[in-house]
């Protein structure tokens, strides 16, 4: 049987379209699961006081948790189908990083969080970075 | 306490964290790049993928990245956690380089170097925004 790799490398808007995906699917699902996790607490504190045991249960009996994770395990998928397209070293630090940015987005607004001057200067850097590397 | 500083045991599982994602990662590529090409009309073969042993490995690998991922968003925010981790970039580039024998262009060394700056940059904040006492009751920490 022989092994039929990628015929030929995808064109530049299917490439965008297909770390886009990825991208967008991750954000949504971090922002729920992180969400998730600041409502039930720190696990640490869970663990040391109930066992492993009660920060599983902590965890799994949070709704907004199975709403990020069905949105992590899309972007999993996205991320399969990316591979099979695409270098790794293209799709991995493009759509980690600007995942980065759209979470500074979202976290600020959604999550309430403190997007302060060196986490916006992080994200100008990243973009140029992200840039730099799809070039 | 106004900033908020990590313990030992708060480092490891964020190295955990940057550590576990790009090995999965890479396993995962291996796994993919081995397979005929997936298109749209035959999603299925995506399901296939998953139990073959390139694509288990890293699938065990991302939820040891995923368990010590929820354990840091338990106490430090999100946008902290994600470019504090995002160091995971430059293994990526190193094992794609080295294991998978992909060519890096010395832009996307750059754009790598540039990720990690950023990284550093934000790594040096606190790790959880401050809220009003009356925003983090006793029931949110969970105690009862």
């Amino acid at each position: 049987m022989t092994v039929q790799l990628s015929d030929s490398p995808p064109g530049f808007w299917f490439a965008s379209a297909m770390i886009a995906a990825v991208v967008l699917t991750s954000t949504t699902g971090e922002v729920l699961t992180a969400a998730a996790m600041k409502s039930i607490g720190d696990l640490d504190e869970i663990r040391a006081r109930s066992g492993m045991k009660g920060a599983i249960r902590a965890v799994v009996t949070c709704p907004l948790f199975f709403a990020g994770v069905g949105f992590l395990a899309l972007a999993f998928f996205a991320l399969l189908f990316a591979l099979n397209h695409l270098n790794l070293s293209l799709v991995a630090p493009a759509s980690a990083s600007l995942t980065l940015v759209t979470n500074a987005i979202a976290g600020k607004i959604f999550l309430k969080e403190n997007v302060d001057r060196r986490r916006w200067a992080a994200a100008l850097l990243v973009c140029v970075g992200v840039y730099l590397l799809a070039h | 306490m106004s900033r908020h500083s990590l313990s030992p045991h708060q480092y490891l599982i964020l190295g955990l964290v940057a550590l576990c994602a790009p090995l999965g990662d890479t396993c995962l590529s291996r796994g993919m790049t081995e397979m005929r090409a997936i298109t749209l009309a035959h999603p299925g073969s995506l399901i296939a993928a998953v139990f073959t042993p390139w694509i288990a490995a890293g699938i065990v690998l991302l939820i040891g990245f995923f368990a010590s991922y929820l354990t840091a968003l338990s106490w430090a925010d999100l946008t902290f956690v994600l470019p504090a981790t995002a160091f995971g970039n430059v293994i990526v580039a190193l094992l794609a380089r080295f294991w998978l024998y992909e060519p890096i262009s010395l832009e996307r060394w750059a754009g790598i170097a540039l990720i990690t700056l950023g990284v550093s940059f934000v790594a040096q904040g606190p790790s959880l925004t401050e809220r009003p006492a009356a925003e983090t009751t006793p029931e949110k920490v969970g105690t009862r």
